[in-house]
């Protein structure tokens, strides 16, 4: 009769091998793979678009000096946070977000929703120098953002290896007529990416984010970011409890 | 046991064992160092000098690279490759690949740090590398496993002793969760910058799964191999229960790779992968608790050698703050407690007390079993032992009592309504508040470092001691 016993697995090192992988396959298999195909995982929103070529820019230099380790991205459920931040973040507003940016600590406030909060020239003095502005922070200051010119060569490039990894960018005309249709004329010129440079330069200067037009630097892209965070969906447009069923 | 007329170290590559060892002590130092250093940032920001290398956003990946891959990293490569020759009697498989293993993964190790300084990055906690270091590990990873599985299978006893099963399911689940975690799309072939194949809470969930199971397999399972070799071999005594050590590597290692999730709760993860998440987490109390008791059982008999032994002493702390931590942990990933605990220093508090509790006491216990024996000789100084293992005590409680308080004081602020329903305190209120905890943690981890400080002097001391003793290929002179 067949009777299992645990000393084969102890006396055969492939049989250990291949038992081993099954029993640590299964948690991710069960937990991850369905969050590709339960459609109401990244639930339906109007409004929330990829970012420009200047913002992505930013979001770059985000990550580049570590912004995360500090700073969530991510506003949870709670009255406080409702309060102190604004509604609680969805799905669907990182779903361009490669990689994503909801952080584990908060050092410092949650940025989820930071756009448009304070202006231009308070987030240029807060970061040259945030105890100027806030005397509690113990945030480092960053004065090289202001004085480095924002390298953009490469903006194409970045904006491809994105696109290859499933973010609307259009690289043909189809594409482009792709992004008309799902975002409107004016979002989908943004996303082409053979006038990324040309948009990067135009926003850059229109926005004035550093207060100063003569060039673009770090400070602008980052900027340029910040202040467009949480801004994409008009919550007034939706009910209360509307998300609630997607959770 | 060595054949009739061959030393130990003639029997076995000790060569390999000594320099990861050898560098285990570098990047402990470093590592810890790193760690003081940001603590300090933390607590008086003026310290960032307005130099972008050293700012915190780009150090904390450096501290957590050196003292989670190089400090810890090197321990496993050093014990699991000591670990499996000793338990298999037989020599290392691959002389040239477990060299390769050696070089490459200290190549990484410097080359890692400076990358961030220099802000590259894929802002992916504990897998901050960008694409070409990856693939470097991955390489050194592939010839680890081909190393290990090589020298279990010219092994001499009909069994795998049970530590080698957890090595093996380290070195095997290491290599799922890197590759997938770090599927990322690079810029272009000649650029370091990559971007994540997911993206928002896919990304999310990945690096998650990823992030608590580096903890669950690098920092856990590899460390509970060495629980497992070295606790019994100091105590001179068996493992407490074989049955115990069977039920706990199973369910140790089908339970943890489902708890990530309990990092992403509240967010815009759904609820169920959460849920399931806190669950499996509380059912792995059951195997943790059930590895801590067989580790600490096995000293039955054998407690008198608290007394007089200072590595015993590490080992047994070890097992205790393992014990405590995976306690911490599951209550932690409850829904009610994470809604106050997340986002706050409880976390880092929480990890330290298994980083430096668990995984770097049970690290100086054995690196204090196994030094000496590598270079044929005493340790140097016992005594020294002693006083590292109080600084060391004294370091983790100041640390995590400082946490803890922090963690706590920040939730609690942070939803404290005034009678009128409004927000009591402003955000940089509870930054303010942190300041005297920050110091505290600061102070504890000079503790710590001083404490790594004294072992690496024992430690040098001991191997001048054993090269001078028998010639520096540590061979003792006939008739020794």
């Amino acid at each position: 009769m067949f009777s299992f016993k645990h000393e084969w697995i102890e006396k055969n090192v492939g049989l250990l091998a291949v038992a081993t992988m099954l029993a640590i396959s299964v948690g991710g298999l069960v937990e991850i793979t369905p969050l590709f195909f339960i459609r109401n995982t990244v639930e339906p929103v109007d409004g929330v678009r990829p970012y420009t070529p200047l913002e992505l820019r930013g979001r770059d230099i985000y990550q580049r000096e570590g912004c995360y380790l500090c700073h969530s991205q991510m506003i949870r459920p709670f009255r406080d946070e409702a309060l102190r931040y604004g509604h609680y973040s969805l799905a669907a507003e990182s779903q361009y977000d490669h990689p994503f940016q909801w952080g584990s600590k908060r050092t410092g406030p949650d940025l989820a929703r930071v756009g448009k909060k304070y202006s231009n020239e308070w987030h240029v003095q807060h970061l040259l120098a945030p105890r100027s502005v806030v005397p509690e922070s113990v945030m480092p200051n960053y004065p090289w953002l202001l004085s480095t010119p924002l390298q953009y060569a490469d903006i194409a490039d970045r904006m491809k290896a994105l696109r290859e990894a499933g973010v609307p960018y259009s690289l043909t005309r189809a594409e482009y007529e792709r992004n008309v249709k799902k975002f409107g004329p004016k979002v989908a010129e943004e996303l082409s990416i053979p006038d990324a440079k040309e948009n990067l330069i135009k926003q850059a200067q229109e926005g004035d984010y550093d207060g100063d037009r003569s060039n673009i630097t770090e400070m602008d892209a980052l900027v340029a970011y910040l202040q467009m965070l949480g801004t994409l969906v008009d919550f007034s447009k939706y009910d209360n409890d509307h998300f609630v069923k997607d959770r | 046991m060595a054949a009739a007329g061959i030393t130990t170290s003639e029997q076995y590559d000790y060569e390999i064992v000594k320099k990861f060892a050898i560098m285990t002590l570098v990047w402990g130092m470093i590592g810890m160092g790193v760690g003081v250093y940001i603590a300090s940032e933390l607590a008086w920001p003026i310290l960032n000098w307005d130099i972008p290398y050293i700012t915190f956003g780009r150090l904390r990946p450096v501290h957590t690279t050196l003292v989670i891959f190089g400090f810890g990293g090197s321990a496993l490569f050093a014990t699991s490759y000591y670990v499996v020759q000793r338990t298999c009697q037989t020599r290392l498989y691959g002389n040239a690949l477990a060299n390769l293993t050696f070089w490459g993964w200290q190549a990484v190790m410097v080359l890692a740090p400076i990358s961030y300084m220099l802000g590259h990055t894929q802002s992916r906690e504990y897998a901050e590398m960008e694409w070409p270091l990856d693939l470097l590990v991955e390489v050194v990873w592939v010839a680890y496993l081909i190393v290990f599985v090589g020298t279990i299978m010219r092994r001499k006893q009909p069994h795998i002793y049970v530590a080698n099963w957890f090595y093996l399911a380290f070195i095997l689940a290491t290599a799922l969760l890197h590759t997938f975690n770090n599927l990322a799309i690079p810029v272009s072939l000649f650029h370091m910058k990559s971007y994540s194949l997911f993206s928002g809470v896919q990304d999310a969930m990945v690096q998650w799964w990823y992030g608590h199971n580096a903890v669950g397999f690098f920092l856990t399972a590899a460390f509970l191999g060495m629980m497992y070799y070295f606790v019994p071999k100091q105590a001179g005594r068996p493992i407490y229960s074989y049955r115990l050590s069977v039920v706990h590597f199973w369910a140790l290692s089908f339970l943890y790779m489902w708890v990530g999730a309990h990092h992403l709760h509240w967010t815009a993860l759904p609820d169920w992968t959460s849920t399931l998440a806190a669950t499996f987490s509380i059912m792995l109390l059951l195997p943790s608790w059930g590895g801590m008791i067989n580790g600490i059982m096995t000293l039955s008999g054998a407690w008198d050698k608290l007394r007089t032994d200072p590595v015993m002493r590490f080992l047994i702390v070890a097992m205790s703050f393992y014990g405590m931590s995976t306690f911490e942990g599951p209550m932690l990933a409850l829904k009610d407690v994470n809604a106050l605990s997340h986002y706050t220093d409880w976390t880092i508090g929480h990890v330290h007390s298994g980083a430096l509790g668990w995984v770097a006491m049970i690290t100086f216990g054995s690196m204090y079993h196994m030094i000496p024996k590598l270079w044929n000789t005493k340790l140097y100084s016992v005594k020294l032992a002693s006083v590292h293992f109080w600084l060391a005590t004294i370091g983790v409680l100041l640390y995590i009592t400082a946490m803890w308080i922090s963690g706590i004081t920040q939730g609690l602020m942070w939803r404290a309504f005034d009678d009128f329903g409004n927000l009591q305190y402003s955000f940089v209120e509870s930054v303010a508040a942190m300041h005297p905890l920050y110091v505290m943690r600061m102070i504890g981890g000079v503790f710590f470092l001083s404490g790594m400080l004294t072992m690496v002097y024992n430690c040098y001391m001991t191997i001048r001691q054993g090269v001078r003793e028998t010639g520096p290929a540590g061979v003792a002179p006939a008739g020794a």
